[in-house]
């Protein structure tokens, strides 16, 4: 329970699932061939740790921020400008982390100090102004960041996919170096989620959620409020460019769409909620969802459509169009608001017959 | 019977003029900087046009949170569904839009305006009872919802109507400009701010000349007390909301005719606009909105002029020194 | 003499908080009833459940013969009763004559109520087109006062009208609901200032921990000073 933090999944079917779920992560290379297959496994990874560090936020401090996106934008740019520039060695790597993460901390702090000083109200719309002018200027200063085309690079020799570490054993598999980048993927994203569930469970997550469910009674307590807010601000930032360094060395890739667009705020958002808010457990079963269902379920969008249109139906084809998927999502997502409000693992915990305490009792 | 009030000092009423003069103080600052004096004034009859043009789509959005606490992320789909829906009617009557008459472009405009308004007034009765109903008084889930329900907007326009930008000309007799002098100013514009002034008017008189203008002002300030009086506070609401929604799309048409183009994603880039207009301004206050979209165009057409690199921050950095200088912004009327 | 209005059994819950545990209470028809107890002790909550902005989680709440424990708010008004509350809540953006244009629910501004009101709340003439949120403290609770007599209405419930006023201001002002009373209105008053109270009160009820602990006659209480001492002592000393 060390591990945990004192905070197991509190529910048979939960703790099955998630150990499925990280089980089925963990043995990717070898149980599911194929590239997509590692790709999907790799964003899961990486996803349910962004998650879960926005999760510190909307959940445990009922903060409603448009940024996330921006400081898993500035990690995925830190790192790909560094390997780009630098060309294809560790100390670019190194350069990136040193520059990306305490960029991303300041910001956070930036916003924070900001935020806090205005009315409560704000944060909402002042993180989304704030994202949003950080997206154009990304996109203008084309010198640095490649613009619209974004900046591809190589890795170190050692994480390349052509890196032979373990030739084809008896068993039939090769660990190679994309291999090797996969399970560094998995372990930092394993780690810093482990360490977020450490911090919601600290004495500063139970004043976090203090402050949640009444500010002004944590104030009276003589919880200095500005400070822990803007704490869990920078930590979620920096857990989130973390997840970008990550994103960008999977991908070798760092790109306005890939990482700083608008909709990768949508998925957070969506994630967070199907998987239930202020649970930690619950970023890692929806991103797990939620990424199978984009790979997998926006192709049969495209059978689905392409059958309507051949029915003659009127409407159908353009609805279900693959393009068309975040309509659905966004329909998905005002239901699991509305019906599904603890999402998954509130619905695993409380609704399994047996009665548990929920957080914060 | 001892007067009360003969010890008390006499109240004098005092208006708070310092944000009024600040558009007016930052537009002259600009006339030095910005060197010839006709450049000057094209950019602030374009600071103004486009200004009136944010407020129209922004006032709805201020009074709704002021009055109800709600924080309506989708606000923008009105605006976008305002422009594609008068899309319906400019596009069969294209040949009056080109015709070069004022009375015949503005016989086939004015509908096309009014069903767009219409269309998205209806939509508002349809959010408010769908999305912020069940939620309200719950600041988290409202943004939620509403944001949800702006990717649905978007998406079902991108579906009904396809994801290519649609041109949308402006009529044959507001193209072009008034050259008065060596100043040219843009007719359209004219009429933006023509439209834009009319409705701040409107707005004002509604609010401060009838008594249900009166209730909307008391309930922005304290709703609770306004029940307690035995005024039904929701049905208020309700009305305020679809009129809101109506001036949306009316905005949306204007800014689609001021773009010549329409397309879902302007309700993307206008709904941060708005939101910084609305913060600027102070929750609540139409006069606050009013002075917050101008001061916004201003920065955008001044600094684009000035220094084009900072036109993308701008927004933000005027955002920043309006809170720092008073951090709910420039007219706090809410009691929260 | 009949009761205008009867709690029996009332608990209010204000999220996880249970405010009010059980309140029995009758305020009678023509009377002023004092609600007295220390910080915390349930009169706001009270008061509010009484007018619905909280709404009672169990229990009864009568107004002359009718149930309104489960009407919202405005229709609770609508049946006759006024309310002041603790902050006063005067419209600050609106005039003096526009805070009362809305309190005149039913019909325009009557002139002989309001040369009435004007006769013991004269600086209400007098700031008559000011903003109200230019008034000082007393005048805004005679503001506050006076929105909810415009109209004749059944009860009156006031929350704590003489709360942070200067002492000279507070005389005034018992002058001022001691004619209201006269008028034959029916008060129910939160009170912290038990001179207001002894002043002002027919009849006592005294709160602690969400329930009633005493009711009686004012007259009475302000006799026994031993039980005054036993009730109140208490809140003097939370005060410190």
């Amino acid at each position: 329970m060390m591990i945990l933090s004192g905070d197991p999944p509190r529910s048979r079917v939960l703790t099955l699932v998630l150990v499925v779920i990280i089980l089925a992560l963990a043995a990717t290379p070898f149980l599911f061939p194929g590239a997509k297959a590692l790709n999907v496994a790799a964003k899961i990874c990486i996803f349910a740790a962004l998650v879960a560090s926005y999760d510190l936020l909307l959940g445990y401090t009922g903060s409603v921020s448009f940024a996330h996106t921006m400081f898993y934008g500035i990690g995925s740019y830190a790192i790909a400008i560094a390997l780009y520039g630098m060309g294809p060695n560790w100390a670019a790597v190194a350069t990136g982390i040193v520059a990306g993460l305490p960029l991303a901390a300041l910001l956070a702090l930036a916003i924070g100090l900001f935020s806090l000083r205005v009315a409560a109200i704000f944060f909402a719309m002042i993180t989304l102004a704030v994202a949003s002018a950080f997206q154009v200027l990304a996109s203008q200063l084309s010198w640095l960041t490649g613009g619209e085309d974004g900046r591809s690079f190589q890795l170190p020799e050692l994480l390349r996919p052509g890196t032979v570490l373990i030739s084809k054993n008896l068993f039939g598999f090769e660990i190679n170096g994309r291999i090797l980048t996969f399970y560094l993927v998995f372990a930092i994203s394993a780690l810093m989620i482990l360490a977020l569930l450490r911090v919601v469970n600290s004495p500063f997550g139970r004043v976090l959620q203090a402050i949640r469910e009444n500010r002004f009674r944590a104030e009276a307590l003589g919880f200095r409020t500005v400070f822990h807010l803007t704490y869990a601000n920078c930590l979620a930032a920096l857990v989130a460019a973390s997840a970008g360094i990550l994103n960008a060395l999977w991908l070798r890739y760092a790109g306005p769409d890939t990482s700083l667009s608008f909709s990768i705020m949508l998925d957070i958002l969506l994630m967070v909620v199907i998987g239930g808010m202020g649970t930690i457990y619950g970023a890692i079963i929806g991103a797990t969802i939620f990424i199978l269902a984009q790979n997998y379920l926006q192709s049969l969008m495209g059978v689905a459509s392409k059958a309507a249109d051949e029915a003659g139906l009127p409407l159908l084809p353009g609805l279900l169009h693959p393009d068309r998927w975040l309509l659905w999502l966004g329909l998905l997502f005002i239901a699991s608001v509305y019906f599904f409000p603890t999402g998954v693992v509130g619905r695993l915990r409380h609704g399994g017959g047996k009665k548990t305490a929920g957080p914060g009792h | 019977m001892t007067d009360l009030a003969a010890t008390d000092p006499l109240p004098k009423p005092k208006r708070d003029l310092a944000p009024i003069l600040l558009p007016l103080a930052l537009a002259l600052l600009m006339i030095p900087l910005i060197g010839s004096t006709s450049s000057w004034l094209t950019l602030t009859v374009a600071s103004l046009a486009m200004g009136m043009m944010i407020f129209i789509m922004a006032s709805g959005l201020t009074l709704v949170f002021g009055l109800m606490d709600v924080l309506n992320f989708g606000h923008g789909a009105f605006i976008a569904v305002g422009a594609y829906v008068a899309t319906l009617v400019l596009a069969p009557f294209a040949a009056s839009i080109q015709a070069d008459s004022l009375w015949m472009n503005l016989a086939v405009l004015g509908p096309a305006a009014l069903l767009s308004m219409a269309v998205s007034g209806a939509l508002g009765l349809v959010v408010e009872r769908v999305l912020i109903l069940p939620v309200y008084g719950q600041h988290l889930k409202q943004i939620l919802m509403t944001t949800g329900g702006l990717i649905v907007a978007e998406q079902t326009l991108y579906a009904l109507w396809g994801p290519q930008i649609i041109p949308m000309p402006l009529p044959a007799s507001l193209r072009g400009s008034f050259i008065i002098g060596d100043v040219a100013i843009a007719k359209y514009r004219v009429l933006a701010m023509l439209i834009g002034l009319s409705v701040f008017i409107a707005i004002q008189l509604v609010l401060n000349r009838t008594k249900l203008g009166l209730l909307i002002r008391a309930g922005v300030e304290n709703r609770e007390m306004v029940e307690a009086l035995g005024y039904r506070i929701r049905r208020l609401f309700l009305g305020v909301f679809m009129t809101g929604s109506a001036l949306a799309g009316l905005g949306g048409v204007m800014w689609a005719l001021y773009r010549e183009q329409v397309h879902a994603s302007m309700s993307d880039d206008l709904t941060v606009l708005i939101f910084i207009v609305v913060i600027i301004g102070g929750l609540g206050s139409i006069g606050g909105c009013f002075i917050g979209a101008i001061l916004v165009a201003m920065v955008a057409n001044y600094g684009g002029f000035l220094v084009p690199k900072l036109a993308l921050v701008s927004n933000i950095l005027l955002m920043v020194a309006i809170l720092m200088w008073r951090p709910r912004g420039l007219y706090a009327v809410t009691s929260r | 003499m009949s009761d205008l209005l009867k709690l029996s059994g009332v608990h209010t819950h204000i999220g996880r908080y249970h405010i009010l545990q059980g309140i029995d209470l009758t305020v009678p028809e023509g009377q002023v009833t004092m609600l007295l107890g220390r910080n915390g002790a349930g009169k706001t909550t009270t008061l509010r459940t009484i007018i619905g902005l909280w709404q009672a989680s169990k229990g009864e709440i009568t107004l002359a013969g009718q149930r309104i424990e489960s009407l919202a708010t405005p229709d609770i008004a609508r049946l006759g009763v006024g309310y002041v509350p603790e902050s006063m809540a005067v419209f600050s953006d609106l005039t003096v004559k526009e805070n009362l244009v809305l309190a005149a629910r039913d019909a325009p501004l009557d002139d002989k109520q309001l040369d009435w009101i004007f006769g013991f709340f004269p600086a209400l003439r007098r700031f008559w087109l000011s903003r109200a949120g230019s008034l000082s403290g007393g005048q805004k609770q005679m503001l506050s006062i006076a929105r909810a007599i415009v109209e004749p209405r059944k009860l009156l419930l006031i929350d704590e009208p003489t709360k942070g006023l200067a002492p000279a201001i507070v005389m005034a002002l018992i002058e001022c609901l001691k004619e209201i009373k006269r008028k034959g209105a029916t008060i129910l008053m939160v009170e912290q200032n038990f001179f207001a109270a002894r002043e002002l009160g027919d009849n006592v009820l005294v709160m602690d921990n969400g329930t009633i602990v005493h009711r009686g006659e004012m007259a009475a209480l302000a006799a026994d000073v031993p039980l005054q001492e036993r009730l109140l002592g208490l809140s003097l000393e939370a005060h410190q």
